[in-house]
């Protein structure tokens, strides 16, 4: 599973470690995010993030 | 000083900034930090100000009412210069309720360590003032990751923080009583400095506010004028610079130690210009970084100089190229010069951050061995005419 880079502020969405401080499980893909989902540091959408 | 029907400005005018977050931006026009008050069945405060300017906030509050009475503050905003009299503010009225982001909760409480009545609020969200309501538009990294506008439907006010604003010190508030040149020249050099890598996010929240279909009379940002004779201009003035659009013009930035490089710049800035292009040309150790910027915001081309020293470029001109590369320009083009005298190393190093920061590098560097002869000048010239090409 792929790494996912914030292209506003530099956070790296990492799968193994998922998000869970916002819900998002280990193992999570990227790609599997609710649309629901921004980026933990800065708060801007999927759509900001860059494969990596 | 009235904006709409029961909204006030009461903010202050700091005429003598000079520089702004410490000595990153120069504010040779000063600022004003906009704070407004609404007076309805609620009283509610919409930012506030600098901390020096806290006394001056609350004398212009205690004006029109007793600051006890304000039941609402808005902090669409963390920085300083927004929420810095909040700590004075909230001695006078400590049971007021603050709205803001959820990001805004965490730095406002990191900034004060207040035990103040935050009350979150998401996109969408309204609340009911009595005649008014306001609605917050959550805008994550414009330009801060709490920062939202706040929209009062019944006045058709939106107020967007820092979106639209301009370190611009006058003694008139509203667009149509300013000089129109100085205040997008301002707003320009806001732009360029502090939004430009933001520029997606901007793209796509204009994008959204326009689709929400709301009506706006009247932006009123927390720096500089307010726009009410035109509010479109600004907003169409984003889109430009959000999409990074350019004109034909070549901005020639260098520094030079014995004036080699110096003769260089200004001889490849006639041939470029001689094309017809225009061309500003700037001697980086010499100029107001931030002046330099809001120049290359609508420029096709940079022509990057510098002396070889150490085998690597100049330092004024190595941290400006550094800030230009967080700024994100796109859709630009450059090409490097500049004069050394035995083993050079300063193209290289100039092309590699352009490079890096994303800029097509479209003509090889020209350098040249100490001090440039007729020959080398013409060929200068020459370099000049060939950099206009990829221009027009």
């Amino acid at each position: 599973m792929a790494k996912y880079r914030c292209m506003v502020c530099g956070y790296i969405y990492d799968p193994q470690a998922g998000d869970p401080s916002n819900g998002i499980k280990p193992g999570t893909a990227f790609e599997n995010l609710p649309d629901s989902w921004v980026c933990p540091e800065c708060g801007v959408g999927k759509g900001q993030f860059e494969k990596i | 000083m009235k904006v709409a029907n029961d909204i006030y400005w009461v903010g202050a005018v700091d005429w003598n900034a000079r520089s702004f977050h410490g000595h990153t931006y120069s504010t040779k026009r000063g600022t004003t930090y906009n704070a407004y008050l609404i007076i309805d069945e609620k009283i509610v405060l919409v930012d506030t100000v600098l901390p020096a300017f806290s006394a001056e906030l609350i004398e212009k509050i205690k004006k029109i009412v007793a600051p006890e009475k304000i039941d609402y503050i808005i902090a669409n905003h963390v920085e300083t210069d927004h929420s810095g009299a909040m700590p004075e503010i909230m001695k006078l009225c400590p049971k007021a309720k603050v709205f803001c982001t959820a990001k805004g909760k965490e730095g406002l409480f990191k900034h004060y360590y207040g035990n103040w009545d935050f009350q979150v609020v998401k996109a969408g969200d309204k609340i009911n003032l009595g005649k008014k309501t306001l609605t917050f538009i959550e805008a994550p990294m414009i330009h801060w990751p709490d920062s939202m506008f706040t929209y009062c439907p019944e006045e058709q006010l939106l107020m967007p923080n820092d979106a639209f604003g301009q370190h611009y010190a006058t003694s008139e508030r509203f667009d149509d009583e300013t000089d129109a040149c100085s205040l997008m020249d301002e707003a320009a050099k806001y732009y360029g400095n502090i939004l430009w890598p933001l520029s997606s996010v901007i793209l796509k929240k204009i994008e959204e506010v326009m689709k929400m279909n709301i009506a706006i009379k009247t932006i009123a940002p927390s720096h500089g004028i307010i726009w009410r004779k035109d509010p479109m201009k600004i907003v169409n003035a984003y889109l430009g610079w959000a999409k990074n659009e350019t004109k034909s013009k070549v901005v020639v930035v260098y520094e030079t130690m014995w004036q080699s490089t110096e003769k260089m710049a200004r001889k490849i800035a006639e041939g470029i210009t001689d094309c017809g292009i225009e061309v500003k040309l700037f001697d980086i150790a010499q100029s107001d970084r931030t002046e330099v910027i809001k120049e290359m915001m609508d420029a096709r081309g940079f022509v990057i100089g510098s002396s070889t020293h150490d085998n690597d470029m100049l330092t004024a001109i190595a941290g400006f190229l550094q800030f230009l590369k967080g700024l994100r320009p796109q859709k630009r083009v450059a090409c490097v010069f500049g004069s050394y005298g035995w083993a050079g190393g300063a193209a290289a190093s100039m092309e590699k951050v352009l490079k890096e920061t994303g800029i097509e590098i479209v003509q090889d560097a020209w350098a040249v061995k100490y001090v440039p002869d007729m020959t080398e000048l013409e060929k200068c010239y020459q370099y000049g005419v060939g950099f206009a090409k990829n221009i027009k």
